[in-house]
């Protein structure tokens, strides 16, 4: 049987922000809101052939203890509008920012996509996420007015309300026509839209970009996370990084495409990580531990063990074991994390007990290794190969790479793994299309007046 | 005396709704990056201050006050926050000005929106905050309605003001909300101390907590403090409404005066306006006068250029602004005039795209120039800072 072709592996970059694996004590680290940074990182990886450029969104600043969290880095700028700087800095590379559904309206989201795929020649996309706290929620009009169970909901039927935005301009509306005095087609961009979260309707002002409808990512791993990426997404943004849960995830995720009328090829599987390279597995090992330890320092250890404990533990050693003293669950001291959602807070201090005592770990040793991100590890030649390993026994179809310094943290990977990656055939040498839907091989967009005609 | 200050108003091929159709304009292209790059490079030749950006949340319409169902005029266009920053890696001196709507977007993404142009223009942004004033443009985010104008409303600029008066009460309360969200971070909020292991100062980020009659935000911003601490707030003003919302919120005012004695009127009702503001009488406002231009060199061109423009469409065009027709050098003789009752500058809206803008940046230009009062190179990199204003203290940070 003739073996099976190669997959491509699709690569994508972030600028990291807001999270404590940034490295901004690195002699090297720059400015994490100057625009050159985000010229920087994105012109890297279009150097690097990348698919696209991603920015991730916070919209309040985390707490911890009543007050702003003063350790990791914080502070960014509002994504679409430093993508749409950036398409001026850029030719080729898609340009992904994250929006969320429940603190955004319809009509405005969708005008400013369909702006950034005008400007960038049809390199838009819109990581859609459905953070609905009311935390976040104070900092808009409407406040915590979301319960979680809708946030798929809103968020399902805001993509659909957009794609109908979209698509309220068919081909050839906009006409420009001078000798014939006709500007647009008559009822160019009238849409009207009744749900049960939208109820709006008139004339859409923006006619669609290049790619008809931007690309459209999911980040979020429930299973109603998992159906809305099928039912919706071109892109899900994953944390699985290891290789058998990739597996399984990968296997869940495109099992469900068939119910849409959808093949496995239509939803791309693109797992976060990061990379630390060495000259040998040594010298990355070395390396390695060192990015570790700058990443959690003893204060950062202390303040991720208070938002698991519930408690004041500053009069703990970092480098000394867990604290006797119990958790108190009610007790929320960080807020805007959401590192504990899935376990639950007693089931994490539980599992964190058991750990450090199975290995005879310091409390910094043990958030080193339980908030440790996926990392690909080892000389350029391993890092290679692991990766093409990985997609190519279907664990993902690619990476999104988190650098853990910037601006200058995509510069090793660009230099030394992609032309391997390159030489082995799984990564392009050049681009060989212009919208970011050709970069990911997607088909064209289903419009709605296709569907329902 | 000082230069006068320069600024033009793009939206769509030019004012004139006629004017798309002309030889030169390039009406396919409203929606690329080219055509607006290639705009604003001009405007930065000709060292204009700044450029403004029209925008709304409805499609064009001829009709002030509700949408229409002509297909005979520019019709479609970008998000002029985005469009702006596009043009900012472009361009390196001239200041960027879009226009935003305030009665449906949430303030909390506007004002990081305008301090994100800010960051990638290094300190060139400016905002124009602008009610919509059109009820259907509610309904295209059905959580509000807003008043509907009549036909006797919209023949008024009072009357207008007077019925959308709850809407700007709810500008300026966002106007507030933005200027707080800007200052929430204090310049030096960014430490990076090692020792401590403190990224930033806690005590330097501040909740805004804004409560107003409309909502409420209780920041601080995610976006640290932009280059110019505060980007300069402009205002387009016809009435007494808007002048209490220019007086206690906006760093530059736009005028519409119809002659040289409606100017000192206007400066004078924008004045007692100022007065009567809660706003320190030592907050420098730049006075603005807006002049819809059409120019030729040839005396007497410009008008006939209008006038076929107006038969083309089937209609005489007017504006809320006074409509000028002429040459340059007529143009400089009317600036330099009514710059005597205390303008700072003029904003002039192009009738017609790229016409009227190169007439401006190598007609009128060169002609100030010769006459003394216009700058012959930028003298700053700031927009503020081109505008002579200061650069803000923080409210939240302890004086001294
Ligand atoms: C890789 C990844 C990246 C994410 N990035 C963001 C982000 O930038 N902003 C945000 O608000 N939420 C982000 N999220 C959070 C999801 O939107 C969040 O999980 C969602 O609120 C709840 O969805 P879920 O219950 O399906 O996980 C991210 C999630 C994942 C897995």
């Amino acid at each position: 049987m003739p073996a099976r072709p190669l997959k491509q592996i699709h690569l994508a970059a972030q600028l990291p922000s807001v999270q404590h694996t940034v490295i901004w004590s690195d002699p090297s680290a720059g400015s994490q809101i100057a625009f050159d940074s985000f010229a920087h990182l994105a012109r890297t990886a279009e150097r690097g052939r990348f698919d696209f450029f991603f920015l991730s969104e916070g919209l309040r600043l985390r707490e911890h203890k009543g007050r702003v969290l003063d350790l990791d880095v914080a502070g960014r700028p509002e994504a679409l509008t430093v993508l749409a700087a950036l398409s001026a800095v850029t030719d080729r590379i898609g340009l992904a920012a994250t929006v969320n559904s429940t603190f955004n309206e319809p009509y405005e989201v969708a005008r400013r996509l369909a702006t950034l795929d005008h400007l960038s020649g049809g390199r838009a996309a819109w990581n859609v996420v459905t953070s609905w706290d009311a935390f976040t929620g104070e900092n808009f009009r409407r406040g915590g007015f979301l319960a979680e169970a809708d946030r798929y909901t809103r968020a399902a039927e805001f993509l659909h309300t957009a794609r109908e935005l979209w698509d309220s301009w068919r081909p050839g509306d906009f006409r420009a026509d001078a000798a014939a005095g006709e500007f647009v087609r008559p009822g160019a961009g009238r849409f009207a839209h009744r749900g049960r979260h939208f109820d709006i309707a008139g004339r859409f002002s923006t006619p669609p970009g290049p790619q008809g409808h931007p690309v459209v990512f999911q980040a979020g791993d429930s299973p109603e996370g998992r159906e809305f990426a099928a039912a919706d997404a071109d892109v899900i943004f994953s944390r699985h990084a290891d290789l058998a849960s990739g597996q399984a995830a990968y296997r869940d995720v495109k099992a469900r495409l068939a119910k849409y009328g959808r093949s496995p090829a239509d939803l791309k599987i693109i797992p976060s990580v990061s990379y630390v390279l060495g000259d040998t597995p040594a010298e990355a090992a070395e390396r390695a531990e060192e990015v570790a330890r700058a990443q959690v320092s003893p204060q950062t250890a202390l303040m991720l063990l208070e938002a698991a404990w519930g408690r004041d533990l500053s009069g703990y050693d970092p480098d000394g074991p867990l604290p006797d003293v119990d958790p108190v669950p009610e007790n929320v001291v960080t807020k805007g994390h959401n590192l504990y959602r899935s376990r639950g807070r007693e089931e994490t201090v539980r599992h964190w007990r058991k750990t450090a005592e199975e290995r005879g770990l310091s409390i910094r040793e043990l958030i080193v290794e339980v908030t440790a991100r996926p990392t690909f590890v080892g000389t350029p030649r391993q890092v290679a190969d692991a990766m093409n390993a990985f997609v190519q026994s279907d664990a993902a179809d690619g990476f999104v790479f988190s650098p853990n310094v910037v601006p200058g943290g995509l510069d090793e990977l660009v230099d030394r793994v992609v032309p391997l990656l390159q030489e082995m055939g799984v990564h392009r040498a050049e681009y060989t299309g212009s919208t970011l839907r050709d970069h990911l091989g997607l088909k064209p967009a289903r419009r709605h007046f296709e569907e329902t005609p | 005396m000082t230069h006068l200050h320069l600024a033009v108003a793009l939206d769509g091929t030019g004012w004139h709704p006629a004017a798309w159709r002309e030889p030169d304009a390039r009406p396919a292209e409203i929606l690329t990056a080219r055509y607006w790059a290639d705009l604003v490079l001009e405007a930065e030749r000709g060292l204009l201050d700044f450029v403004t950006v029209e925008d709304a949340l409805g499609l064009q319409t001829s009709a002030f006050h509700r949408p229409d169902d002509r297909t005979d005029h520019v019709r479609g266009r970008l998000d002029a926050v985005l469009l702006t920053a596009a043009l900012a890696p472009l361009t390196s001196h001239i200041g960027l000005v879009p226009t935003t709507n305030v009665t449906h977007t949430e303030p909390f993404h506007l004002a990081i929106g305008i301090a994100s142009l800010d960051h990638a223009s290094l300190g060139r942004a400016g905002w124009r905050p602008q009610i919509t004033s059109r009820a259907a443009d509610a309904a295209h985010f059905g959580r509000r309605t807003t008043p509907q104008l009549t036909d006797a409303d919209v023949l008024d600029s009072e009357l207008i003001a007077a019925r959308l008066r709850g809407l700007f009460a709810e500008a300026h309360e966002v106007v507030e909300a933005v200027r707080r969200l800007w200052d929430s971070w204090e310049d030096d909020a960014e430490i990076r101390d090692t020792a401590t292991g403190r990224y930033l100062d806690a005590a330097k980020v501040h909740h805004v907590d804004f409560a107003g009659a409309h909502f409420s935000v209780r920041g601080p911003s995610i976006t640290p403090r932009p280059p110019q601490g505060q980007p300069v707030v402009a205002v387009l003003a016809h009435a007494s409404t808007p002048y209490e919302l220019a007086a206690a919120g906006a760093d530059v005012v736009f005028l519409t005066p119809q002659s040289r004695p409606d100017s000192v009127a206007r400066l004078d009702a924008f004045a007692r306006a100022r007065q009567h503001s809660a706003r320190p009488a030592a907050d420098p406002v730049r006075t603005f006068a807006d002049l819809v231009v059409f120019l030729d060199d040839a005396p007497g061109r410009a008008a006939e250029r209008k006038q076929r423009l107006d038969e083309r469409d089937g209609g005489a065009f007017g504006s809320d602004a006074l409509v000028f027709t002429g040459t340059p050098a007529e143009l400089a003789d009317l600036l330099l005039d009514w710059r005597t009752t205390g303008l700072d500058g003029f904003r002039l809206r192009p009738g017609a795209l790229p016409h009227d803008l190169t007439a401006i940046t190598r007609g009128l230009v060169p002609e100030l120039q010769r006459r003394g009062a216009f700058r012959t190179a930028y003298e700053a990199d700031t927009l503020r800072a081109l505008l002579r204003l200061p650069r803000p203290a923080n409210r939240y940070a302890p004086a001294g």
